[in-house]
């Protein structure tokens, strides 16, 4: 659950690089005829596999507080979709 | 009656994967509600988890398929360069809605972002089908773990309805077509 809503910051995060800076949005541009969006999609999916994997492995077989997680990951999910909204993205 | 192979795509896309996951959706927030919160014994339990797991890795596979198809398939008929000197923008749907005033923020609220808060729901999905895949009706004993799955779903929900709603819209004002034209059946004429 964490690693999903690390993965969706990711990729907001990601997405308002590459439309602030045009060497980023160059970068990201993994397949030209979808444009950046290819690389901000493909980046964000990679760091979420990648979260899940390293967090599997830290706390597979531990007993971890979900109060805490439950309401780290659905504030930076929350604040993903806020971080996708034009309107927000236009005023950062 | 015919169709571009464009439009199909839009199609299958759309009203496919899209509305049938919107679809979906309801019933696996229920679902999952029911089946691991009920204090009640429920029937045959092993029948109704395997059941919830299918439903749930089809939503997913439904999920994925339609933001692949969206950003790989469609947005790049959506948002092709014009090419100088065209004058008939009906084949770049981006650029005809950017044409117009009345028509821009379906561009630039309406695309951007669809083509971002969409990815969130096969992201959100697919979890909420690992950890019940993984937990099945053990869930009612996690409860943080239930609600954080719940909410994930919703959020998924809520993702895939912008998108879904701002697809719609924009289909509507700039339809994205051309290609191919597929007949689906000869008129009769009267």
């Amino acid at each position: 659950m964490l690693s999903a809503a690390i993965g969706s910051l990711a990729l907001a995060i990601l997405a308002i690089a590459g439309n602030k800076s045009l060497a980023i949005k160059n970068t990201l541009n993994f397949y030209k005829p979808t444009g950046p969006l290819s690389g901000v999609t493909t980046v964000a999916i990679f760091v979420w596999l990648l979260t899940w994997l390293i967090l599997d492995r830290r706390w597979g077989k531990r007993s971890v507080t979900m109060r805490r997680i439950n309401t780290v990951s659905i504030g930076l999910l929350v604040l993903s979709i806020l971080l996708t909204f034009p309107p927000v993205v236009d005023r950062l | 009656m015919e169709v571009t192979l464009r439009s199909f795509w839009t199609l299958v896309h759309g009203m496919g994967f899209g509305a049938l996951y919107l679809l979906a959706c309801s019933g696996a927030l229920m679902e999952l509600y029911r089946y691991t919160a009920s204090s009640t014994p429920i029937g045959d339990t092993s029948s109704e988890e395997k059941f919830l797991k299918i439903y749930l890795i089809t939503m997913a596979v439904l999920a994925w398929t339609a933001v692949l198809t969206g950003a790989y398939v469609i947005y790049p008929w959506y948002r092709a360069a014009l090419p100088a000197g065209a004058k008939d923008l009906a084949l770049f749907p981006q650029r005809l809605l950017m044409s117009s005033p009345s028509t821009a923020g379906w561009h630039a609220l309406g695309m951007e972002w669809k083509e971002h808060i969409a990815w969130f729901a096969p992201i959100s999905i697919t979890m909420a089908a690992f950890v019940f895949f993984k937990y099945g009706r053990d869930l009612k004993n996690h409860r943080q773990l239930r609600a954080g799955v719940l909410a994930f779903v919703a959020a998924s929900f809520v993702s895939a309805g912008v998108a879904g709603f701002f697809g719609a819209m924009l289909d509507k004002y700039a339809p994205v077509q051309g290609g191919p034209t597929i007949v689906l059946s000869k008129g009769e004429s009267k």
